[in-house]
């Protein structure tokens, strides 16, 4: 079984590094890739001295491009399992043997690791906590089922899944697009209980401003990847 | 209503003029330059003549013929713009798979430049 982390990252010197270590740490000897999107700061170098693999793009190509790039990567490279951490520590590393384990056990095509799953209302902030309850609402009768936490970044995909985004990948703000996507290929998700933390160090890209902007972006790619759908999961 | 229409005129043949003038500059394709030429050809024509402008008029069941005109400059406008969405959507995902390739490719090479010295030791 081949598993590979993958760290998205732009501008995260301050936190990559730890994460790099936190996943070592979790997971020992298991093959950890940062995609750098081709950070202004020394993102790269950092990555490379916490001994992570670093795939740099040659421009910005914003969340989703970077990730697909990753995915990418890891397909060609025979991975059959590849979990997402985020590059700025929200993401706890210890989680991944639990997103690992829903993936073999359950034989799903993705396991999100999700903040609210087990009832709680995690940590989020208020613009995202609307966000999320609006795209809950919306995705529920598109995916003929709840998903409790679809902003999630900390997703693992096995090889199917791997083939799909490799592919077709949402390419600005990914991980709601992504469900839709595939629901269009009739594959299942899980969730499981994770951890979410403050970020580490550094800023979101995503400010208060911008969060009507991806809402009405992400609603966009959400009914386009709907009228595109090839048929209901039975 | 003619000093209108000389405007109308005036401005169309600059845009014919600056499309021309990038083209010979290279700073538009020979390709995508045509729609523009189409647009300002049609419209200098609409401009100059009457008979034109008051059969579409008619055609769009409008009464004054100038408005016509503003009508069609601005739906040609509409389907250039939109062309050139059509365009520059499709080179951003050509330059993402591209910008990802080129990555991949990078990456392989270097992990294939690591093995070599590995070896060469």
């Amino acid at each position: 079984m081949k598993l590979l982390i993958l760290i998205p990252a732009f501008n995260e010197e301050g936190a990559v590094g730890g994460v790099i270590a936190e996943v070592h740490a979790a997971m020992p000897g298991v093959d950890v890739l940062v995609v750098d999107d081709c950070s202004e700061d020394a993102t790269r170098n950092v990555a490379h001295s916490a001994g992570a693999r670093v795939l740099s793009v040659p421009h910005h190509l914003g969340l989703g491009g970077c990730v697909q790039a990753g995915y990418r990567l890891a397909f060609e490279l025979g991975y059959d399992y590849v979990i997402r951490v985020d590059g700025d520590g929200q993401h706890d590393p210890r989680d991944i043997p639990k997103v690992l384990q829903a993936l073999e056990r359950e034989q799903c095509e993705m396991v999100i690791g999700s903040r609210f799953v087990d009832g709680s209302q995690g940590q989020t902030s208020f613009v995202r906590a609307v966000g999320i309850h609006f795209f809950r609402a919306v995705l529920r009768p598109i995916l003929g089922r709840p998903v409790r936490d679809p902003t999630s970044g900390f997703v693992g995909v096995n090889r199917t899944a791997l083939a799909l985004f490799s592919r077709s990948f949402p390419l600005e703000y990914p991980e709601i697009e992504a469900l839709v996507v595939l629901q269009r290929k009739r594959f299942r998700f899980v969730e499981v209980p994770c951890r979410m933390r403050p970020r580490q160090a550094g800023r979101s890209t995503i400010t208060a401003v911008k969060s009507l902007y991806y809402i009405a972006h992400v609603l966009l790619g959400v009914i386009v990847n709907v009228l595109k759908f090839e048929g209901r999961r039975k | 209503m003619d000093r209108l229409m000389n405007v109308v005129a005036v401005l169309s043949g600059l845009l014919i003029v600056l499309v021309l003038l990038s083209i010979r500059r290279a700073h538009i394709r020979v390709e995508y330059s045509g729609s523009w030429l189409a647009a300002g050809v049609l419209l200098l024509a609409l401009s100059r003549f009457r008979g034109l402008q008051e059969w579409i008029a008619s055609t769009l069941g409008l009464t004054d013929a100038p408005l016509a005109v503003l009508m069609v400059a601005g739906s040609l406008f509409l389907v250039v713009l939109y062309r050139s969405s059509m365009v520059l959507s499709n080179l951003k995902d050509s330059n993402i798979a591209l910008a990802q390739k080129v990555a991949i490719l990078e990456f392989q090479i270097g992990s294939l430049d690591e093995k070599v010295k590995a070896t060469a030791r």
